[in-house]
């Protein structure tokens, strides 16, 4: 349990997807106007990524490793170079299963989340999460944990960010610094911020 | 012809149409600097005070009073006091020829304050001279004013600057600060991280060696000598008893550290000053105090016997390191911090949690305060949205 809980706060603050490995920035950059809307986007990264790092470690176990295909009586093989792959794959037909579901039971959420549910496909950070999940060798119940907590790290920080972008509506930034420019340096200096947690040991 | 009346007669250079009208930020400077201006809120305004900017920003310079004077005694205590201990007769360099004038003695007043105010002025002087030239060439090229922020940024910047920081690295830092801190944003009142931290932090993780370690914070080249903090991350409160540090020695600041910081009792005297003056909200330093409070206390209760840390006091928290310079100067600073009175507990309260959290659990910063604030005032606007949410929120059920 102790394990779990750890893995968890090292997923969230100290290996930020986000403001670590500055993974997932393009949708961290466009989508972070707004509180509310940010919020959404980073509770539906959340969902994906709890979905699809777990799916993507079954599969890994089940099939891809080595002599993962045992219990099939083969022996010998390795697909593991197939792991990319797949897990592309995986993440695009969850995504799209997802938003089916959500269409035909959740409406509401449905257009809640709109387009950005298919924008999470192309997130480096689901993709980064479930590569993390297999270079680290995690198991199927830390895959879990992970999944929640990187997800979870990546909805606060694009939360953060959105409040910091919010207030700086009110600022007098020089012309061509606006839009993306001050925002590339907003996002350094809130990792500067995220530094405060370089270091813990868990 | 007094001052005013000089200023009346070439204020038509500098005002549109004058023929130095480009430099009306540098004629503004001078003369709001000199004189209170006389421009008051117009329009609509439902709040009317006597207070502005000016006054504000002056008196957190003056509430600093006691920690430059503790800047420059402790400073130069330290540094004669290691003169003692390593048998040095006199310092070679500039310093020396102002010295002679004084001696080396630890037990001498004048001298330890002349030898602190030789590290002191230095680093202020280029501070100022550095940012300033920043500040008025952004307020020159952009048609904004230069106001006295500046010289609150650049005093509690000299505070945190261990005493023998090149100066060079001085200058960069406040660029940094300054520049990206505070001015690509449109200047003060429109950044969201405090721009003196700003300028620290990036100094602590460009130049590790000038501001981290054992041998930077007594002026004196090749001495040695941990601080009080630095001591408790090895060896907890046994290992600061070990080498005579008492807690009121460490209450009062006559320990090695950054050039303001060591002094709770200075700090907390400056504190007192901006909360009587209303320059600084209670409700976070409170919320700061009592995070810190709540936090080492729990860790006193978990306790480890591998780190030394959990077992620190509270009160040993308040006087070590930077927390009580923090606490007063820095997480106050109205613009980075969150406005809604709720807000500001919350804000408070997270800059107290996570520098105890930093100072236990992160080996790899035994200081806390710094990137604590920082942290925390990345989530005050954060903060104040879900204040305002759940405002609103009551405010509708009330009403429904």
């Amino acid at each position: 349990m102790e394990g779990y809980i750890s893995l968890f706060v090292k997923a969230v603050f100290i290996e930020n997807l986000a403001l670590s490995f500055f993974l997932g920035m393009c949708t961290f950059i466009a989508v972070s106007k707004k509180i509310s809307t940010a919020m959404g986007l980073g509770i539906a990264v959340m969902v994906v990524q709890a979905i699809t790092v777990p799916a993507n470690n079954f599969v890994y176990h089940a099939l891809l490793k080595e002599d993962a295909l045992a219990w099939m009586g083969i022996t010998g093989v390795d697909l593991s170079f197939l792991a990319l792959l797949s897990c592309i794959g995986i993440i695009g037909a969850l995504v799209q299963i997802l938003e089916m579901v959500l269409d035909k039971f959740f409406p509401a959420l449905y257009f809640a989340l709109g387009i950005f549910l298919p924008l999470i496909t192309v997130n480096c950070a689901i993709l980064g999460g479930s590569l993390f999940m297999i270079e680290r060798d995690y198991n199927f119940g830390e895959s879990v944990v992970y999944g929640v907590g990187s997800g979870f790290g990546w909805a606060l920080a694009i939360t953060v960010m959105a409040g910091v972008r919010e207030k700086l509506k009110y600022s007098d930034i020089p012309a061509g610094l606006q839009g993306l420019g001050i925002t590339f340096i907003t996002a350094g200096l809130m990792s500067l911020g995220f530094m405060a947690f370089s270091g813990i040991q868990l | 012809m007094s001052a005013r009346d000089f200023l009346d007669k070439i204020e038509p250079h500098f005002t549109k149409g004058g023929k130095l009208e480009k430099y009306f930020g540098l004629y503004e400077m001078v003369d709001t600097f000199i004189y209170t201006p006389a421009d008051v809120t117009r329009g609509a305004t439902h709040i009317r005070d006597g207070n502005d900017l000016k006054r504000t920003m002056t008196f957190v310079v003056i509430g600093t009073f006691f920690c430059v004077l503790m800047a420059m005694y402790n400073t130069g205590y330290q540094a004669n006091h290691a003169m003692e201990v390593m048998g040095m007769k006199d310092v070679s360099n500039w310093r020396g020829m102002f010295m002679s004038l004084f001696g080396y003695n630890a037990m001498n007043p004048l001298s330890n304050f002349v030898h602190g105010a030789l590290y002191f002025f230095p680093i202020y002087i280029v501070t100022l001279a550095v940012g300033g030239v920043w500040e008025v060439l952004f307020a020159t090229v952009r048609g904004h004013e230069v106001n006295e922020g500046f010289l609150v940024s650049s005093m509690l910047y000299t505070l945190i600057m261990p005493p023998d920081m090149p100066l060079w690295q001085v200058a960069l830092g406040i660029s940094f600060g300054i520049v990206i801190g505070k001015e690509v944003f449109g200047g003060t009142g429109k950044n969201f991280l405090n721009p003196a931290l700003t300028g620290r932090a990036f100094l602590y993780f460009a130049y590790p060696a000038s501001i981290t370690g054992d041998s930077v914070w007594v002026a004196v080249d090749g001495f040695t000598a941990a601080t009080p903090l630095g001591l408790a991350a090895t060896g907890g409160l046994e290992a600061v008893k070990a080498a005579n540090y008492t807690w009121i020695q460490s209450f009062l600041g006559f320990e090695p550290g950054c050039l303001g910081e060591t002094s709770a009792l200075a700090c907390l005297i400056g504190g007192a000053f901006l909360l009587y003056t209303r320059i600084a909200s209670y409700r976070i330093m409170l919320g700061v105090f009592l995070g810190m409070v709540a936090t080492s206390l729990l860790f006193n209760v978990i306790g480890s016997d591998s780190d030394p840390m959990f077992s620190i006091p509270w009160y040993w928290h308040l006087t070590m390191g930077g927390f009580a310079f923090g606490m007063v100067y820095m997480a106050t600073d109205p613009v980075s911090a969150a406005m809604t009175d709720t807000g500001r507990w919350i804000y408070g309260a997270l800059v107290g949690v996570m520098t105890v959290l930093i100072r236990v659990v992160n080996p790899a910063f035994p200081e806390g305060i710094m990137l604590a604030i920082l942290f925390s005032n990345m989530f005050a606007p954060t903060i104040d949205y879900f204040v305002m949410q759940a405002n609103i929120r009551r405010r509708v059920k009330r009403h429904a």
